[in-house]
């Protein structure tokens, strides 16, 4: 049997193709954050191994602490650093104001607004916060 | 406001040419007019060649879809006013060959919808004197809002990733698939998901969410893909775990 959607065209004149270019997500507000928010993976990686440095050298001696310390403070690290905690921070917000559109939570058969989903993130975001500042400053 | 507006019109007469060119045409600006009815009026007016799809005028039929400055747009629903003073240029809807002028081909779409099972699929079809599935209100919720696609394909023009992969199978058809597998009355999730599960299914879809901005319908194409991923996910990891009968 033939497909009943797809015929065959026939004879008819050549389509035109339009190319992509390798600049599209320029042409886009929403394409140029969109490509920013996948990079951002690249700097949420880059805190990972940063901090498995910085394990390693805790789990070793003095010294080796003192020398992550050493070049952590190196002016080009903070700079990265500092780029790196501004993706991260991108892509935790569009993570959280993308997760409604994901997910559809009920309670007692009813659906959660989206907004609470979003804002329930966020709430979490501070209470854990709070917590690592407490640790870190409080005790 | 001044009363003529300029439609800078992308052309393509592949017996003319191997390229598209932009022809400008002055047309009324009248505050009811849409770019629909400025192309309406330049086909009668200008050009009785100038060639693009519509019927209904009325954003149901999904024909009339194009580029409007840029921005995928069902042209009987964009007024010209909202373009005013101009130019506006109109061009065929992008991620698609064009076959003339504004006419593109949506063989693609139509190849991509009919695999994704968009109809009821169960394996104890009644017989039609007593064919009649009820289904609680709240059971149409679930699906109605993917039930609004109009196949109009703004969705497929909007979405980068179909423009970069073209075997994804696109934005309108998984939602189409997810519209039935939240059917009450429907028992075919297990056909969708061996076309969705799939790295040209779901898992292409980076989340660009620009499909959801350019539904005309709200149909919210975006959610239904995240939505799925979730489930493609639990059913793989229930293949990964669960004997067979169990799943």
């Amino acid at each position: 049997m033939t497909d009943p959607v797809v015929r065959d065209s026939g004879e008819r004149a050549p389509l035109y193709r339009p190319r992509v270019s390798r600049l599209w997500w320029l042409h886009r507000r929403s394409y140029r954050l969109f490509v920013l928010r996948e990079l951002s993976s690249v700097f949420v990686a880059w805190f990972v191994v940063f901090l498995l440095l910085f394990l390693r050298a805790v789990g070793q001696d003095d010294a080796a602490y003192q020398r992550f310390l050493d070049w952590a403070a190196n002016p080009f690290v903070i700079a990265l650093n500092v780029v790196a905690l501004a993706f991260v921070l991108l892509h935790a917000v569009t993570w959280f104001n993308l997760a409604p559109q994901a997910m559809v939570v009920r309670l007692r058969g009813r659906r959660i607004p989206p907004r609470m989903i979003m804002l329930s993130q966020y709430a979490a975001w501070v209470a854990v916060s709070a917590v690592v500042a407490w640790l870190l400053v409080g005790r | 406001m001044a009363d003529r507006i300029t439609l800078e019109v992308t052309r393509y007469q592949p017996e003319l040419s191997t390229t598209p060119e932009i022809e400008s045409y002055e047309v009324p600006l009248r505050p009811e007019w849409t770019v629909l009815d400025g192309l309406n009026y330049i086909k009668d007016q200008h050009d009785g060649t100038l060639s693009y799809r519509w019927s209904c005028r009325m954003g149901i039929c999904g024909s009339c879809g194009m580029s409007v400055n840029g921005d995928p747009k069902l042209t009987c629903g964009t007024f010209l006013s909202g373009y005013a003073p101009g130019p506006i240029r109109v061009a065929p809807l992008a991620n698609f060959p064009v076959i003339r002028d504004l006419i593109v081909d949506i063989s693609d779409f139509l190849r991509k919808l009919v695999q994704v099972t968009p109809w009821i699929s169960r394996p104890d079809e009644r017989p039609i004197s007593e064919r009649e599935y009820l289904q609680t209100p709240a059971e149409m919720e679930e699906y109605q809002q993917f039930s609004m696609c109009i196949n109009c394909m703004l969705c497929y023009s909007a979405c980068p990733i179909y423009a970069l992969e073209p075997e994804f199978i696109g934005p309108a058809a998984i939602a189409l698939a997810q519209r039935y597998n939240l059917d009450s009355r429907d028992a075919g999730a297990h056909l969708r998901l061996d076309v969705l599960n799939t790295p040209e299914g779901v898992w292409a879809c980076t989340f660009v969410g620009e499909c959801t901005t350019a539904c005309p319908k709200d149909v919210d194409p975006a959610a239904a893909i995240q939505r799925y991923k979730l489930t493609a996910a639990m059913e793989s990891v229930k293949g990964f775990l669960l004997p067979r009968g169990a799943r």
